[in-house]
């Protein structure tokens, strides 16, 4: 009788054949480093990833770091126009834009339900990989976790973003002036809209795509063509109404928009007609709206509408020193109304 | 969707209230009956267009308002039992009972839904055959056809996990019981074009005739809104009072039949309570006894709920138009949308959620100011 020979004997290890996320890939085990380095790793690769330490080290730029995080929760995880994964980079890349950085990494940790399909997470990974490209930034370091089936919603995702602001570049609500003008870069309300369009019980007849899209390109582009804007935000959850309202209360002055001047898809206004919501008060994920000085504006926005990101870019209102820290909408008709942040989540009506 | 934009159109509504205008020679008070129409007035303005002589007074409309605190406070008990999935209207589940809301029974566990449609709720019955689910089937003409269509369907398919927490509410009984009030100031109605469109206008004539008051079907949008103000004014000025369709292009005098016939084989008329009202005989439909098995209110120990509404809201008083809601004591301090006392500050088509919402709390100098910025 032979010895046996147990040199090509291996331990059974077809984890990555795995079709469901299970509890040891996050373990921090075989299955946890087999995700790392099946998934992420080829999808996101860079020197600072691929290094595989507690931490990513990058050459620090010169001057001012501007420093974001923010949680991804939509739900469902796919839907028309974009997914979790472009959202969970966009949105951290936007909220540095805004701010006037220019987006260098971002961290990404990923909580996961136990059963999650591989598959799903696969595309996920990809789509934030392709992002991720496009915007330009590099994902640097990450995390998983695993959690029990029924403690989670499949994936949840959390991205911090690092970027660099140039010197003598401030933008804040303190900058803005009585008789400034507010602009947005596009349609309001598509990503809310798209996300509702996709949810249990709701069909529509046409298909309303996410906005989802970085903004590190249009705002560098808005920044060279006017240095001078006083303040941007992504109008996201509370839409155009809550940065409005954020503008005039920080700066004190008052804030008069032309709801005829807000740019609103057709099907998007048919929409939020039908279910009773506000589309000034949906969300976007691919939209600047921005505060700059009045003799700024024109060549702004005829800029800014050469940016395919901002071809319907236009001039919405204006600030002024009447109604202090209140957001005044003028309707159509020759009305006006007072522009209040919203509750809490809008809620369709009954009829 | 190209009438969206068509009856928003500035010009033809200046026109419209210029002519108003032209044609008024003393105050008139008008009520819009339906929540929609006063959504409609304040986030476009209608208000500040006319001509100091219309007073406008916001109707009991709105299905969120008037659904008794009581019954709502049996959706509470039937949402929070185990298993249950309790579907509702997305405006429904903010508003207020004795204790909390849907959303508060949510967050404890309960399996709360936002469904668009009742046929949704008869889906989810067929896809968790093992769990009670519950429709809060309420609201007026307008979307009692597809409750009652779901009922129906739940018959046929002989679902016995389905049932519904019905309280819906009736336009005409309402009207009636305003101006049979003491206290009524309402001169001419701006009838609620989609709760017509499906019952037709025809139920509305021997109330014109029996109170002498116009009444006029109208729609949404700021140029029906206008056009159905104008036509009241019209007829208010010339002494007459007749039931006048400004809202042809939905609305026919006999309405949709095919609705009404499926009305007619769920429903039946019962004395229903209006909250901040009280009981107006005759103005509700309840399920028919052949649809009993689907009714909630059998099939869960709710009948002994019984509930009072917070003495401090005043909505009753709004509703039926002898109160401006930012002339109430709470408005905007202990009663917001944040902490509504009522339901007329919670839904989107609530009198004092509108006033709130779009900055009707400004300059409370006189009346009319109230309602400029």
């Amino acid at each position: 009788m032979s010895a046996v020979n147990f040199d090509n004997v291996t331990c059974p290890q077809p984890l990555r054949d795995y079709p469901q996320v299970v509890l040891g890939h996050g373990g921090g085990g075989q299955l946890s480093a087999e995700l790392i380095e099946h998934l992420f790793v080829p999808a996101f690769r860079n020197p600072a990833l691929e290094a595989l330490g507690d931490a990513a080290i990058v050459p620090p730029p010169a001057g001012r770091l501007a420093l974001t995080t923010d949680a991804y929760v939509v739900r469902p995880l796919f839907f028309p126009g974009g997914s979790i994964g472009e959202l969970a980079v966009n949105g951290t890349v936007n909220d540095l834009a805004v701010s006037g950085a220019e987006p260098l990494y971002l961290t990404a940790s990923f909580i996961l339900e136990e059963g999650f399909p591989l598959a799903d997470l696969q595309q996920i990974v990809e789509r934030m990989a392709a992002a991720a490209v496009h915007a330009g930034v590099r994902i640097v370091t990450g995390d998983t976790k695993v959690v029990e089936r029924g403690h989670g919603d499949g994936c949840f995702i959390t991205t911090a973003g690092v970027g660099w602001v140039p010197p003598g570049r401030t933008l804040g609500p303190e900058q803005i002036r009585p008789g400034d003008a507010v602009l947005v870069s596009g349609p309001m309300g598509n990503h809310g809209i798209a996300i509702l369009s996709v949810r249990e019980g709701l069909e529509f007849e046409t298909v309303i795509p996410s906005d989802t899209a970085a903004l590190n390109g249009l705002i560098a582009h808005m920044l060279a063509v006017c240095p001078d804007i006083r303040v941007m935000r992504d109008p996201t959850r509370g839409g155009l109404a809550a940065s409005l309202n954020e503008f005039a209360r920080h700066s004190g002055w008052g804030i008069e928009i032309h709801d005829n001047r807000i740019p609103v898809e057709e099907p998007v206004r048919a929409a939020c007609d039908l279910l009773g919501l506000d589309p000034l008060l949906v969300a976007n994920e691919g939209k600047v709206v921005a505060i700059v000085p009045a003799p700024a504006a024109d060549g702004l926005i005829t800029a800014m509408q050469q940016h395919p990101l901002g071809q319907q870019a236009a001039i919405i209102g204006q600030v002024t020193e009447q109604h202090p820290k209140r957001v005044v909408a003028r309707t159509p008709i020759g009305g006006s109304r007072i522009i209040t942040l919203p509750m809490g989540e809008q809620l369709p009506r009954i009829c | 969707m190209k009438y969206l934009s068509e009856f928003r159109n500035g010009e033809l509504a200046r026109q419209l209230a210029a002519e108003i205008r032209s044609i008024i020679t003393r105050p008139w008070a008008i009520m819009e009956v339906c929540g929609g129409q006063t959504h409609s007035i304040l986030r476009n303005g209608i208000d500040q267009l006319l001509p100091p002589e219309v007073e406008l007074i916001h109707g009991p409309g709105c299905p969120v308002c008037v659904t008794p605190v009581e019954l709502i406070d049996k959706a509470l008990a039937i949402a929070a039992i185990p298993d249950v999935i309790f579907c509702s209207f997305g405006d429904m589940l903010r508003v207020p009972g004795s204790s909390g809301d849907l959303f508060t029974v949510k967050s404890r566990g309960g399996d709360v839904r936002i469904v668009y449609s009742p046929l949704d709720a008869i889906q989810l019955a067929k896809t968790h055959p093992t769990r009670p689910v519950v429709f809060f089937g309420i609201g007026f003409e307008t979307t009692a056809p597809a409750n009652a269509m779901a009922i129906h369907q739940a018959w046929r398919l002989g679902l016995t996990n389905f049932s519904v927490l019905v309280s819906h509410v009736l336009v005409p009984p309402a009207i009636d019981a305003i101006m049979r009030s003491p206290t009524n100031r309402v001169q001419a109605f701006l009838a609620a074009g989609h709760v017509c469109s499906v019952m037709g206008y025809h139920q509305y004539v021997p109330l014109a005739e029996r109170h002498r008051v116009p009444i006029v079907v109208t729609g949404f949008e700021p140029l029906d809104i206008l056009d159905g103000i104008r036509r009241a004014v019209r007829q208010l000025e010339a002494g007459i009072h007749t039931v006048e369709n400004a809202y042809p292009r939905v609305v026919t005098r006999e309405g949709n039949q095919a609705a009404q016939a499926m009305l007619a084989e769920v429903f039946e008329e019962t004395d229903r309570t209006w909250r901040g009202i009280g009981v107006i005989p005759q103005s509700g439909w309840k399920l028919r006894d052949k649809y009993w098995d689907f009714d909630a209110e059998r099939r869960f120990p709710v009948a002994g709920i019984r509930s009072q509404e917070s003495p401090r809201c005043r909505s009753g008083e709004v509703l039926q138009g002898t109160l401006k809601p930012h002339q109430c004591d709470a408005f905007g301090t202990a009663c917001t949308p944040r902490t509504p006392l009522g339901a007329t500050m919670v839904s989107n088509e609530g009198a004092c959620a509108a006033y709130y919402n779009y900055g009707r709390l400004l300059d409370l100098g006189t009346e009319r100011t109230a309602c400029r910025l």
